[in-house]
């Protein structure tokens, strides 16, 4: 369809450049860049995984944002605890309790004081920071499981879709187009409403199953590209078996492309799962997520609008550094991209 | 070219059915149709069961039931279309007529205005690259990428409809809201067109003046009540638009494009008087009566005046007159708000597409769906820009990067013509096929934003068939996604062609 001189989107374009006979599988296309990137490559001389790590924590923006996340994801786990490990936060998310001065939350900037209820309380009483903890718990697992689920669903079928052709490809690729027909957020809704029941494990595992689509077609874009070349078929020549060939030749290629686009799979998730639990197809009662808490209390803005402000604040603050993470992991993989001032 | 157009259809026809039966069969095992009226007392309940299991055909398996509903879908050869009914025996297809028009409203107007403000947006950052202009807009770009979209159409009820109503009261601007407007302005307007600090300078007091000018005229006259704009803002905006098209895409050197634009702008004007009185009455037959005759006589002035560059200086008339059809439509709809504060004292209410039962006139009513579709589409447009100027950025910086630009620059080409011709036309192909991709899926999106402010669309017909475990609604919402995702894939290849000479085959 396209010619090759013509531009292709942004995301096409990371790694794998043909011209660059490499012997070895690593990415390619970065080692031409390497003098640029690092003026001392003379001294000393780094792995692409430390190159990798080291333009990253370079990334200002990616950097900030990673503790950022980080700050929430461990305040999130400790303090009302989770699962059977008892958490540093006194109060409970289920438990009603007295309301105090109108539920206002108690946090103070400066003088910095917490209170009793620094993010304030429900109708009922409840520690409103407890329960946006709670919600953040479930949100971020959620995020999690989809990210890691889709990225292995739509790797495998974009690997082994690019690498054998025929009719294996054209099978893959048909079920593929198939989901993507049917949009994203309908197909959620209707599986999300059928794995309600199953709980929030359940839900994670159906939205992994709707959002492989776009990392299946980049995998094998980047697969299609990467089986035409030496290395792999000096491993063929040698009798290696098409799985060896896949995990151990092909996929490490295109790791870049994968990670990033896990990152950016988190960030959706997150996203899609609180519209899921705001429409009511998501996360059940009793379980909250920060989606379901903006959509009990989306009614009380008038009245407690802190109910309102906080999840969904966490939600954006939250999509918003993992976002960023991607951007700056995106930068890291693939200089070429990056501050070319001419 | 052809043969491969209808290749692609064929595919994607085939692909839809597969998709059109996936969904079917899991909204039938969603959950159980009949679970509302097992728990009743109703003393008819066996009576109502049976009914609700003839209206859906629950006494046949799922297959069944998908055929029947197929079976319906294959009268649309026949201009016959059956949608099947609902679980209360209801025709679909009369629903949905209704649900799609107000749906479809919404999103392709969020889709041009995502379209044309993200594309402009995102060459004017991929043009000043690495300027605080193109960090803020990054930044931007990324927070309304990570907005949930629920919670900030929630947000933009309370501060854009309820406190806009509050306000619209007694329209008035404190010194401090001129002074800060019109400071926020000129820094953005500055940092955007750039330059030498002493033209900086400039375009920052020029705004700065301009701003605290037009904001205390309109403050003193309370203008936002009785706004008028007039043929004098008509005439205005209309050379605007004629000298900025002119310079933008022929070069304002080019004479013969600028007196036919020019000549559109008088044309249009002298008919504004006109047509006037014809408008006041208003009708939709009217409107799109008078936007052919506009198109031809701006055509033929193009086509006299045009010249040596006869085929630009046609088309930018045309897009002239477009501009000057609009701006007489707004000028006509501007002097009829005052009104609609008479009928509608708070314009924007924050339910519904329409006031139900509203008595104005064609105006009135217009301006009232006007008032409330404002904040439905900036959601939809914010979520969208974000991606588009992106896109547009990266597409565009990955072509001027490229050896054709240096050679356009070398051989002594405008920065002008570089930058419209050789550049931008070859960055618009990736974002046709973004554009494709996403108008399906805005859709979708609507079913969040529809709810939030409480439109009776596509979203609803969806919501209230899922949750009911009816798959006709469900099933007709998915008919008008697949169908516009299968259209606008075909204006893709179409774009694709017109864009790049290399694939006409």
């Amino acid at each position: 369809m396209t010619d090759p001189n013509t531009p292709a989107p942004h995301e096409n374009l990371q790694t794998s450049s043909p011209g660059v006979g490499g012997v070895e599988p690593v990415v390619s296309g970065i080692d031409l860049d390497v003098e640029k990137a690092v003026p001392d490559a003379s001294q000393k001389s780094y792995s692409q995984g430390q190159l990798v790590l080291r333009r990253f924590l370079r990334h200002k923006g990616a950097m900030t944002s990673l503790v950022v996340l980080l700050i929430i994801v461990v305040v999130a786990y400790t303090s009302i605890g989770f699962g059977p490990f008892p958490g540093w936060w006194d109060k409970d998310f289920s438990k009603a309790a007295n309301v105090v001065n109108g539920g206002r939350p108690t946090l103070q900037l400066w003088p910095f004081s917490l209170g009793e209820h620094p993010l304030g309380q429900d109708d009922t009483g409840k520690d409103y920071f407890a329960l946006a903890m709670r919600g953040t718990q479930i949100s971020l697992m959620i995020a999690f499981v989809v990210g890691i689920g889709s990225t292995l669903i739509g790797t495998v079928i974009g690997g082994v879709a690019g690498y054998f052709r025929g009719w294996v490809e054209s099978l893959l690729m048909r079920l593929t187009d198939l989901v993507i027909v049917i949009p994203l957020l309908v197909l959620a809704a209707v599986l999300g409403k059928i794995a309600s029941k199953w709980g929030v494990i359940g839900l994670a595992v159906v939205l992994a199953i709707v959002t492989w689509t776009g990392l299946a077609r980049l995998v094998r874009g980047e697969v299609l590209s990467l089986r035409e070349r030496e290395f792999v078929a000096s491993a063929t020549a040698i009798g290696t078996s098409p799985t060896r060939i896949i995990f151990k030749h092909i996929l490490p290629n295109t790791i870049g492309v994968i990670i990033v686009s896990a990152t950016l799979a988190i960030a959706s998730a997150i996203l899609l799962e609180t519209s899921l639990s705001f429409l009511g197809y998501g996360v059940q009662a009793p379980d909250v997520s920060l989606g379901k808490l903006i959509s009990d209390y989306q009614g009380a803005f008038s009245t407690r609008p802190w109910l309102f402000w906080w999840p969904g604040m966490l939600i954006l603050v939250i999509a918003l550094t993992v976002n960023f993470i991607g951007d700056g992991l995106r930068d890291a993989f693939d200089p070429r991209q990056n501050r070319s001032k001419d | 070219m052809a043969k491969f157009i209808l290749r692609r259809l064929g595919a994607s026809f085939l692909v839809l059915l597969g998709g059109s039966m996936l969904l079917f069969f899991l909204v039938t095992i969603s959950g159980d149709p009949l679970a509302d009226l097992r728990e009743s007392n109703a003393d008819n309940k066996e009576h109502l069961i049976r009914q609700r299991t003839e209206f859906m055909g629950l006494d046949t398996p799922w297959f069944q039931r998908y055929g029947v509903w197929l079976g319906g879908i294959a009268k649309c050869v026949t201009l016959s279309c059956d949608l099947g009914t609902n679980m209360n025996g209801t025709d679909v297809g009369s629903l949905l007529g209704n649900a799609a028009q107000s749906t479809l409203r919404l999103v392709v107007l969020a889709t041009v205005l995502a379209i044309v403000i993200g594309v402009i947006v995102g060459i004017a950052t991929a043009i000043r690259q690495y300027s605080g202009f193109d960090y803020v807009v990054t930044f931007l770009a990324f927070l309304f990428f990570s907005l949930p979209v629920f919670w900030a159409a929630v947000l933009l009820k309370e501060y854009g409809a309820i406190r806009f109503n509050d306000w619209i009261r007694e329209p008035t601007f404190t010194l401090a809201q001129i002074a800060g407007t019109a400071i926020v302005l000129a820094v953005i307007l500055q940092g955007v067109l750039g330059g030498s600090a002493k033209r900086r300078a400039l375009t920052a007091g020029a705004t700065l003046v301009f701003v605290v000018a037009a904001m205390s005229y309109f403050s003193a006259t309370e203008w936002f009540r009785r706004p008028m704009l007039g043929i004098a803002f008509v005439l205005l905006v209309g050379l605007g638009a004629a000298v900025g098209a002119t310079a933008l895409f022929s070069g304002i050197r080019n004479r013969r494009v600028l007196y036919a634009t020019l000549g559109t702008v008088a044309a249009g004007t002298a008919s504004h008087l006109i047509v006037l009185p014809l408008l006041e009455k208003g009708g939709w037959g009217t409107i799109f009566g008078l936007l052919p005759v506009a198109l031809l006589v701006s055509a033929a002035i193009g086509w006299f005046v045009g010249g040596y560059s006869r085929k630009p200086a046609t088309v930018l008339s045309m897009s002239v007159a477009v501009i000057m059809g609009m701006l007489t439509i707004a000028d006509v709809a501007s002097r009829h708000w005052a009104s609609l504060l008479g009928l509608k004292p708070r314009p924007i209410s924050t339910i519904g597409s329409q006031t139900p039962n509203f008595a104005g006139g064609f105006w009135e009513s217009f301006l009232d769906k006007g008032a409330q579709i404002i904040l439905p589409t900036i959601v939809l447009t914010l979520i969208s820009i974000a991606s588009y100027t992106r896109y547009t950025r990266s597409s565009m910086l990955e072509v001027m990067n490229q050896d054709y630009i240096r050679t356009a620059r070398s051989k002594g080409l405008s920065e002008r013509v570089v930058i419209v011709k050789h550049g931008f036309r070859n960055a618009l192909i990736p974002i046709t096929t973004i554009v494709a991709f996403d108008f399906a899926g805005l859709i979708g999106g609507a079913v969040i934003t529809e709810q939030v402010f409480g439109w009776k669309g596509m979203g609803e017909l969806f919501r209230t068939g899922l949750d009911h475990v009816d798959p006709a609604p469900v099933m007709a919402f998915f008919l008008v996604t697949g169908t516009a995702a299968i259209l606008m894939n075909l204006v893709a290849d179409l774009a694709y062609a017109a864009l790049d000479p290399r694939i006409r085959r």
